[in-house]
This record gives C-alpha cells, structure tokens and sequence, in this order.
C-alpha cells in the first residue's frame, strides 16, 4: 500500500517538475519547487515505512525546516537582484 | 485491522489529492491561482498521507511523535513561505487575472444579501 | 515577563532535544542544556521573545479552534477538487481589501495564516489592520466577508489584555 502512496508522490513531482519547466515567470517556478520540496518530505517519510525504516523520519523532519528557509532565501536573492526594486521595497517598510 | 484500513484510505485519499494539486499547478492561469493548487498539496494531501503513516506506528511512540512534528512544521511553514512569495510577485507587478464586474463591497453592506 | 518567556522556552527547547536524542548519558544531557541555553540567548539578543515569538499565553483554547480549522480546510479542499477535475474550470478569481477587526498583532497572524491554509483563500497582504485577500471563488470571498472565522479567531485570546 506504501507502494502506491509513493507512486502518486513521484507522478505528482514530474507533473511539479513540468510546471517548473513551462512556468512563465520565476515565481511560478519558485513556487512549484517549493511544492517539490514538501513532496520530498512525504516521500522520504513514506520511502521509511517502505523500507520498514523508521530512521528516515529524521532526515524527512530536517528538509520540512530547509525546505522552508531554501524558499525563503531564493525569494530573497530574487528581491535584491535589482538594486531599484530593493529601495521601493523598502519604503514601504515602516 | 479496521486501523490498517483507515490508513490505507487516507493513503490513498492523499496520493490522489496530491495528484489533482498537481494537475491544478499546471491547468490554473496565473502564479495566485496556482499558489491555491500548492497549499492543496501542502495541507490536505501531505496531512493525509502523514495521518495514514501514523496509524501504522502501531500505538504511542517516537515515531508518532516525529510524524506528529513533520505535520506541525509543514502546517507552520507553508502559510509563511506562500505569503512571502506571493507578496514578492505582487511587488514585482505581477497582475493577477481576475474576474470582472465583481461587486463585493456591496454584497459586503448588505450582509450578503444582494445574489450575484 | 521575559523571564518567564526565556525560561519557558529553555523548558520547550530541552523536552524537544530530549526526546529526539534519546541518549541519556550525564555527558550528554549537559551539553544538551548548554546547547539550550546558547539557543535562549541568540534568541534574547535577536529580540524575537515577545508575545509573538513564544506565545505561552494561548490557552488551550486553541485546540478546538484546530480541529474546526481542520474541518474547514478539508471541506474547501474537496471543493477546490471538484473544480479542478471538471472539464470546464469554472474559477472567478477575485482579490480584495478588508479591514479587520482584530486588535491584536498575533491575532492578525493566526488569522491570515489560517485563510491561507484554507485552499481556497490566500492572504497577499497585510499591513496594519488592512489585509489584501486572493480568492479562487466569488462564494468564498463572500464567506470570508461574513466573518465567521474572525470570530473564532477572537475567540481564541478572548480576556486576555496587552
């Protein structure tokens, strides 16, 4: 039964992956691997019970935290990359 | 036995809800429509498989307890790394599409009494 | 009033260290509470231990404020479905402005991620008590606009002041 959990885990990323590719702005592709990343989480949590593996866990909890702060550091390169939109963006902080 | 079945259901409930969130990231028109498809993905499909690997653990454990913190993060983490990057593309002029001739702020008033 | 922040934090911090190590050595569990209390204290210089960083004061009411949040989320999840797999996508996206009337800033918080993780809402904005809301159905945007979810959200702190 894991099986199949996994299955639908791996066609979900390829069609995630695919959105990636056509995505026309980055922010789509951002977020398509942002959900990427969530789905790496169930998969390595479930790929565990597949193995009879529970150490897994571990791994899957540590890359629900990086996955988190990756989106966020990417969001915030693509801020910064031009110099002008960071001082708009700034006003507008009080 | 009744708690293998239930797993299984909710296995299977969140590999097709993780599908369908998939397929909704590539039929939806625009970065805000899609980010709807990716929080389906994030809540309901991921909190489904998760709740079905946790009546496999087989009663009160550590691994429950790591499942248990897996399902917090996710839940913590997905409204925040979504609204940052939503707000980043509306700064960037991203327009969304929209529905025109939409009013809400009346229907607001009227306590939504005025039919669309 | 930090104090009591820290501290609690310190206690939160160890349980969770712990019962993830799962080692019981002397040796060990000392270093686990050094590696606390150098967490407590990057944690005091950041400034981040306010009433939002470590909210002991939400009482337990919040629990069944979850479990009625879960009940949302997967109603509007099965709703979002249905529209996803029927031929036609029969989505009328509308965003809006609304003030709310919540005071409070944490308050502000658990509401606009609540709207966000309910699939057919997401919160683009928030700037002092105005909040900017994206939503997939006009429907939905009503429900948000008749406010039962503010409601609840309120009733979470209710009576409790600062």
């Amino acid at each position: 039964m894991f099986i199949a959990a996994t299955i639908a885990i791996l066609i979900a990323m390829a069609l995630g992956l695919v959105r990636a590719l056509l995505g026309p702005t980055i922010y789509d592709r951002i977020l398509s691997g942002n959900m990427f990343g969530t789905l790496t989480i169930i998969l390595i949590a479930v790929h565990g019970f597949l193995e009879g593996r529970p150490e897994f866990l571990d791994i899957a909890l540590v890359y629900a935290l990086i996955n988190f702060v990756a989106t966020i550091a990417v969001l915030k390169y693509f801020r910064i990359k031009s110099p002008d939109k960071n001082e708009t963006l700034q006003g507008e902080e009080p | 036995m009744i708690l293998d079945v239930l797993s299984w259901i909710f296995l299977l409930l969140g590999g097709a809800f993780v599908i369908i969130g998939a397929i909704g990231m590539l039929r939806l028109p625009d970065v805000f429509s899609r980010s709807h498809a990716a929080g389906m993905v994030d809540t309901f499909g991921a909190g489904m498989i998760v709740l079905g690997l946790m009546l496999q653990t087989g009663g009160i454990n550590l691994i429950l307890f790591k499942l248990v913190l897996i399902l917090f993060f996710i839940f913590f983490t997905s409204p925040a790394a979504n609204y940052a990057l939503v707000r980043a593309a509306l700064a960037d002029g991203a327009k969304p599409i929209l529905k025109e001739g939409v009013d809400l702020q009346s229907s607001e008033k009227e306590e939504g009494a005025k039919p669309l | 009033m930090n104090l009591r922040r820290s501290v609690t934090l310190w206690i939160i911090l160890y349980i969770f260290w712990y019962i993830l190590s799962g080692y019981h050595t002397p040796l060990l569990l000392t270093f686990g509470a050094i590696a606390c209390t150098i967490s407590v204290w990057i944690a005091h210089r950041m400034d981040v231990l306010d009433q939002e960083g470590n909210p002991i004061h939400l009482t337990l009411k919040i629990i069944p404020y979850w479990f009625w949040l879960g009940g949302e989320i997967i109603k509007a999840n099965f709703e979002l479905a249905k529209m996803l797999l029927s031929p036609k996508l029969e989505i009328s996206p509308v965003m809006f402005k609304m003030k709310t009337e919540l005071t409070n800033e944490l308050d502000r918080v658990i509401y606009a991620n609540s709207l966000t993780l309910t699939p057919i809402t997401i919160t683009v904005e928030q700037e002092g008590d105005e909040l900017e809301v994206h939503a997939l159905t006009v429907k939905a945007a009503q429900d948000i606009l008749g406010r039962d979810m503010e409601r609840r959200v309120k009733n979470i702190n209710d009576g409790w002041e600062g």
